[in-house]
């Protein structure tokens, strides 16, 4: 049987262009397929805040092995990436946030990842905006923000420069056996395909054990008009990891982000069960709420414009990542619910590591398909 | 954030919202009319401040006086900026937060103008026909200045007309369709006795404006004020013109961003039936948003909306001639005014496109739609949210219309905080 290529990527948001450059780096014959124009799902819809999360180990060591890789690109990324190497500060709003700041700062440190403690009179002189009666917050300096649908064309440019093969668009059908058959009746071959198509990704699979593992997780986000200066750090308040990793029906969080452009992003909320993309006057309301409560200033800036994504979101808060137990030739990388941006990058190398069974700084266990099939593991 | 309940509420001060209140209150219904603008009329009867006496000043005095005397509640300065659902709309009004609730709602947003991008068409002076006279009707000052009128359609004529009234210097005016075709448009005027059309058959046959016809300005020269224009027509040949100001107009687009929020279906304008129904139940629209026709077909419309809102079907349907008519001469604007293939090629590759962002022509002209470009480029990402380039790149690239996102025009933060839901038990 002759081979199309050595890889189709399935899915040209950021998790698959990540995973496509780092391929053809690696000298594969790649073919890239979208059944739309390459960062139009959930890469368009975020935030790009590259951040180092500590909701567990694997989440650990994915981010900042992710957030080290963005940061070899410092400088040789173009202007319309708009790296901002602005960091992040998290805000205790009370003295149990207070709390957990100190051993977020621990957690990091063993890590390498440098975090500073600030007292309260310092989160002022950082970010004047932000209400009084904080308790405190906690820098972590070598965070940053994208602009990642400028982040996905940039990778992607990178891997066909490297080779790639960009397809126009065109929907896949199924995956499997080396397989990927086209909405348009053609048919790649391929050693590898690597499925990236976030919340879609089950349906194309032909297992049925994982039509349950990906579930959309909404998002509100708002932007405003210029106002430089507004904040000066991504501002996210540390009851976030609640919101986030909480299963509540519908939770809303602070959480404000420079642009260059002097704009303001808002986010955001969390809710299951959503199905509609539209935006929802209730959750947007609370949402604002909650931005106006700790920087009172935002009440005057203009919103322009409010939209809401859905977040690819598994039960344990990691993606899928790793070759499907029956079918090797299929390789997972989907499910990065409120990270993947940020571990698109730590992603390709775990895909990268799986495809040519080399070895890998992060653990691959913790990501495998497996886990998340329907029927026990490997079944 | 207020509630206010109504049985049929209005969204649009223009004549055809202007009928629609005015019908549906005579009919005995409770009736809300908001417009975002501080004065009443829409674009064409809006008062001009200086002149509260003209026939449109009269005009809108007698038509909120009626509306007074029928307990229309007017709301003016209050511009809707999302929906919940169909009948109950979020609007935004000093600062406070409205939550209106209805049964019906009549939409009668209007049209704006469709400016093509050319060389130099963001230069200081160069405005949009109903720019400009909105501008003057607000106060500017354009005596003695020199005006080049350019683009197409009937309005060209009406607002040279008013700016020379004004005491400014009609240079030219530029109609870009062919003289064949205007001489057909204005045959066909006597099909169509009206005080609109009684108007420009004068303008058209007398001459008094120096109409050039198959023309149109294809450069904007200055430093960077303007200075001069140059024009071109089918053969090619081209002049320059000095002048002041430069007003340009392509013709008017219906402005359905609010009728999309509500999933009302679009094409040309809002598909309506005889009764101005859209898809969508309970909600009507009339006017220029359902397509370009001129105020009498607004005014006809709206009574039609208006009446069909209230349940008086019958009177509604006994205005069904006067509505063909309407979309017949609308049809004839359409045909005979049609844009010349030529305008698509008038942007090189380092005209902006759009002006909030300052986009050229280059980044956006190999894009196939809204959505990407918007994202690539930024281009109508900025405070005006597309609504100048979107109809421009649609007319240029044939792009759809991107999804609207609330609000439908920048609101402060901290008014958009008093967001809340009001049906229990929705996800909306
Ligand atoms: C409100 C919000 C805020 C966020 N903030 C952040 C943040 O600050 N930092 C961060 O790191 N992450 C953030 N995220 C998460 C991040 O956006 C996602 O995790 C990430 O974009 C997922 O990328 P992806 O490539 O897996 O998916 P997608 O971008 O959805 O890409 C999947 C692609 O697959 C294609 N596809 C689907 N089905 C098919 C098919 N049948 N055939 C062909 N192609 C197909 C789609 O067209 C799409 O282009 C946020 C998300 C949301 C919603
Ligand atoms: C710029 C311009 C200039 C024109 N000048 C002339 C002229 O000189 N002579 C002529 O014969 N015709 C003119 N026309 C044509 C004119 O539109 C029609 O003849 C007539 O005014 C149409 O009436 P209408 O009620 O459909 O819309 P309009 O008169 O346009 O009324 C619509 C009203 O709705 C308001 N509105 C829109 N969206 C919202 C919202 N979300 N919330 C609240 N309010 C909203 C608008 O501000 C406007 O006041 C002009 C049109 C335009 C666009």
């Amino acid at each position: 049987m002759t081979l199309d290529c050595d890889v189709v990527v399935v899915g040209a948001g950021i998790v698959g262009a990540a995973c496509a450059l780092r391929l053809a780096e690696r000298g594969e014959a790649v073919v890239v397929v979208d059944r739309a124009s390459p960062a139009g799902g959930a890469t368009a819809a975020g935030m790009g805040h590259i951040v180092v999360m500590d909701g567990s180990e694997a989440q650990l060591d994915l981010t900042v092995s992710s957030r080290a890789l963005w940061r070899e690109h410092v400088g040789s990324m173009p202007d319309a990436v708009e790296y901002d190497p602005c960091g992040t500060l998290w805000i205790a709003t009370d003295e149990e946030e207070l709390a957990t700041a100190e051993v977020k700062r621990e957690v990091l440190r063993a890590r390498g990842v440098e975090a500073d403690l600030l007292t309260a009179a310092a989160v002022a002189e950082a970010e004047p905006g932000l209400c009084g009666g904080l308790a405190g917050g906690l820098r972590v300096p070598g965070d940053a923000v994208v602009y990642q649908p400028g982040a996905t064309r940039w990778l992607l440019q990178r891997a066909v420069q490297a080779g790639a093969q960009l397809r126009p668009p065109v929907a896949v059908e199924r995956v499997g056996d080396g397989r990927v058959a086209l909405r348009d009746g053609t048919t790649l071959r391929a050693r590898h395909v690597v499925v990236a198509a976030g919340g879609q990704t089950a349906a194309l699979l032909e297992t049925r054990a994982l039509d349950d593992a990906i579930r959309p997780r909404k998002g509100h986000l708002a932007i405003t008009s210029r106002a430089p200066g507004t904040c000066r750090h991504q501002l996210v308040e540390l009851g976030y990891g609640r919101s986030a990793h909480g299963h509540a029906a519908e939770s809303v969080a602070f959480n404000l982000q420079p642009r260059r452009t002097g704009q303001v992003l808002v986010g955001s909320s969390r809710q299951y069960g959503a199905t509609d993309a539209s935006v929802e006057p209730g959750v947007l309301g609370r949402m604002l709420r909650r931005a106006v409560a700790l920087m009172p200033a935002l009440a005057h800036l203009l919103i322009v414009r409010t939209w809401a994504g859905f977040r690819p979101a598994t039960s344990d808060g990691l993606p899928l990542v790793g070759p499907l137990p029956h079918d090797p030739t299929v390789v997972l990388a989907a499910g990065h619910e409120g990270l993947g941006i940020t571990t698109s990058m730590g992603t390709a190398a775990l895909v990268e590591a799986i495809i040519h069974g080399a070895p890998s700084s992060v653990a691959l266990a913790p990501f495998a398909p497996a886990r998340a099939m329907a029927g026990g593991v490997g079944a | 954030m207020k509630r206010e309940r109504t049985e049929v509420l209005v969204v649009g001060g223009g004549p055809a919202g202007l009928a629609a209140a005015e019908a549906a209150a005579g009919a005995g219904r409770s009736v809300m009319l908001l417009d975002d603008n501080p004065r009443l009329g829409g674009q064409l009867w809006r008062a001009d401040v200086r002149d509260a006496q003209s026939p449109h000043g009269r005009e809108v005095d007698g038509r909120r006086r009626r509306l007074a005397a029928a307990g229309v509640v007017v709301r003016m300065a209050t511009t809707v900026i999302d929906a919940e659902a169909p009948t109950r709309l979020w609007a935004h009004c000093a600062d406070e937060l409205l939550h209106l609730h209805a049964d019906r709602v009549v939409l009668a947003s209007g049209a704006r103008e469709l400016l093509l991008p050319f060389p130099g068409w963001t230069r200081p002076g160069v405005f949009g026909v109903g720019g400009l006279q909105a501008l003057v009707k607000a106060g500017l000052d354009v005596d003695g200045r020199r005006v080049v009128v350019a683009g197409t359609g009937p309005l060209l004529l009406a607002v040279a007309s008013a700016l020379r009234r004004k005491g400014a210097k009609i240079v030219h005016v530029l109609e870009q369709t062919s003289r064949a075709r205007l001489a057909r448009f204005g045959l066909g005027l006597w099909r169509t006795p009206s005080k609109l059309t009684q108007g420009l058959s004068l303008m058209l046959r007398g001459g008094a404006l120096p109409l050039r016809a198959g023309a149109w300005p294809c450069e904007a020269h200055g430093d960077p004020t303007l200075r001069r224009v140059t024009v071109t027509d089918a053969r090619g040949s081209t002049s320059t013109i000095e002048c002041d100001l430069l007003a340009c107009g392509f013709g008017l687009v219906p402005q359905t961003r609010l009728a999309r929020l509500l999933s009302c279906e679009v094409d040309d304008g809002v598909v309506v039936d005889a009764l101005q129904r859209t898809s969508v139940p309970n909600v009507f629209a009339a006017g220029e948003l359902c397509g370009i026709g001129g105020h009498e077909k607004a005014l006809v419309e709206g009574q039609i909306a208006g009446l069909a809102a209230a349940g008086q079907l019958r009177s509604a349907r006994a205005l069904a001639g006067s509505r063909r008519r309407a979309l017949a001469f609308a049809r004839r604007l359409a045909r005979d005014f049609a844009l010349r293939d030529a305008l698509r090629r008038l942007v090189t590759d380092d005209t902006i496109v759009c002006r909030c962002e300052d986009v050229p022509w280059s980044h956006v002209r190999d894009h196939t739609d809204a959505r990407h470009t918007k994202l690539t480029t930024r281009c109508g990402m900025g405070p005006c949210q597309g609504r100048v380039c979107q109809p421009a790149l649609a007319y240029l690239l044939g792009h759809g219309p991107d999804r609207p996102r609330p609000p439908l025009r920048p609101v402060p933060l901290g008014v958009l905080a008093e967001l809340r839901t009001t049906i229990e038990g929705t996800a909306r």
